[in-house]
């Protein structure tokens, strides 16, 4: 591993982090202002979470 | 009184802990082991490395006795093709330590593959550190196989006599109390919604296999059994390969509308939009199976390395931590395994359900 590797791993996780973080945050408060819709957006959530994920891991494992 | 009680016990337990530190300290300053912290954490590499990969017989554990190597499990069939068909048992092989004679062949494993060599055993490497030597065609019924084996026949047998059960009497029993809700919820949160009432029941099939053995094999790789299936990247690419063939081949007219001419754009975009969307159709199965692959195989090796930090302490403030912290990621990887397994199945349903979508008006 060389270090521009490592800096561009660490970039990842660090976009990877802030993206599923705002959409835990954003899905917090739509449950909060909506609580009997909270399953559709669980599953949004986990939807596009999981999306962000898959991208993570493909540019990680280009890094 | 309570509070100073508890003060001090918490700097009698900080003292305890930086002596505990000092002495680990002396103990280093007195033998410096670079040499041999440097081996040992090669050795782990190695071990999750080795863990990582298929092998051709299905061991537990390895302990060595007398400067010998004794493996506890049991060897499986290695399949070749090298003019003509060779069965032989793995055990020939003896984990890579022998060379197997079959019919005048000699093969020995190298890094976990096969090559043909001569009666040594001889393996010519390039600058590069790569076998040069010839490879023979490859089908043996390895570890993996035989896990995707075994849980099949486990899965065949299990739902066989919960649907027997259900002709019988409508109310759950045994294994169907546990399972009935999942199967639900496989049914009414995520077929329904995603595919759509009229369509769902073609799919239902599909969806219940892939999530209960994407689980099922999952949960196994967390057991001390030493099976991992789902973070080799042929597996996943196999799953998601029959989820790419089910969306293709039962799409209406309405999905290939939309791929190739999409409705509702002016037409410069419509030529601009066409590859574009024609490769997507391609990069969500891969999606699906870089995203399951990746997840259980950092999940893996995060795991191995934590429970090789004991052995690099080497003190019981160390180890205690990286236990504890083993014992928090295992339960994590317990979700994950879950997760996982309904991401797959979730994003499966909404592709199929893209596919089989009515036309409306945009």
């Amino acid at each position: 591993m060389t270090i521009p590797n490592i800096v561009g791993a660490g970039l990842i996780v660090i976009g990877a982090g802030l993206g599923i973080g705002r959409i835990g945050g954003q899905a917090m408060e739509a449950i909060a202002r909506q609580p009997e819709a909270s399953g559709k957006i669980q599953t949004a959530m986990l939807i596009a979470a999981a999306l962000i994920e898959g991208i993570g891991f493909a540019a990680l494992f280009a890094a | 009184m309570l509070k100073e009680i508890s003060t001090k016990a918490f700097a009698l337990f900080l003292l305890m802990l930086s002596f505990g530190m000092n002495a680990q300290e002396e103990v280093h300053e007195i033998a410096p082991q670079h040499e041999g912290d440097k081996d040992l954490k090669t050795e782990i590499k190695d071990y999750i490395n080795h863990h990582l990969q298929d092998s051709y017989d299905f061991s537990l554990y390895s302990y060595e006795e007398n400067g010998e190597h004794h493996y506890v499990g049991f060897p499986l069939p290695v399949i070749l093709w090298d003019d003509g068909l060779k069965i032989f048992s793995s055990s020939k092989l003896n984990h890579g330590e022998s060379v197997a004679e079959v019919d005048g062949n000699y093969y020995k494993v190298f890094h976990g593959k096969i090559y043909k060599t001569d009666a040594q055993g001889t393996i010519n490497l390039d600058e590069e550190h790569h076998a040069t030597n010839e490879k023979p065609l490859d089908f043996s019924f390895t570890k993996n196989i035989f896990v995707i084996f075994a849980v099949s026949l486990f899965m065949v047998l299990m739902f066989a006599s919960m649907a027997k059960s259900y002709k019988k009497n409508p109310l759950p029993s045994g294994m169907g109390r546990f399972l009935e809700p999942l199967v639900l919820f496989i049914r009414d949160d995520i077929a329904i919604p995603n595919i759509g009432k009229k369509h769902y029941r073609k799919y239902m099939g599909f969806l219940l296999t892939v999530f209960f053995f994407v689980w099922i094999i999952n949960l196994l790789g967390l057991t001390p059994l030493g099976v991992n299936v789902t973070n080799n990247i042929a597996v996943t690419f196999a799953l998601a390969l029959m989820t790419y063939l089910l969306t293709t081949f039962t799409a209406n007219k309405n999905y290939w509308k939309h791929i190739f001419w999409m409705p509702g754009v002016p037409w410069p975009m419509k030529i601009i939009l066409a590859p574009i969307e024609l490769l997507g159709t391609f990069i969500k199965p891969f999606s699906l199976m870089i995203r399951l692959y990746a997840n259980i195989t950092a999940g893996h090796i995060v795991l191995m390395s934590i429970i090789g930090l004991m052995f690099i302490f080497k003190n019981w403030l160390g180890s205690s931590l990286s236990f504890g912290l083993a014992f928090v990621l295992a339960l994590l990887e317990l979700l994950v395994a879950a997760l996982q397994a309904y991401i797959f199945t979730m994003l499966s349903a909404l592709y199929f359900g893209m596919a089989k979508e009515e036309h409306h008006d945009h």
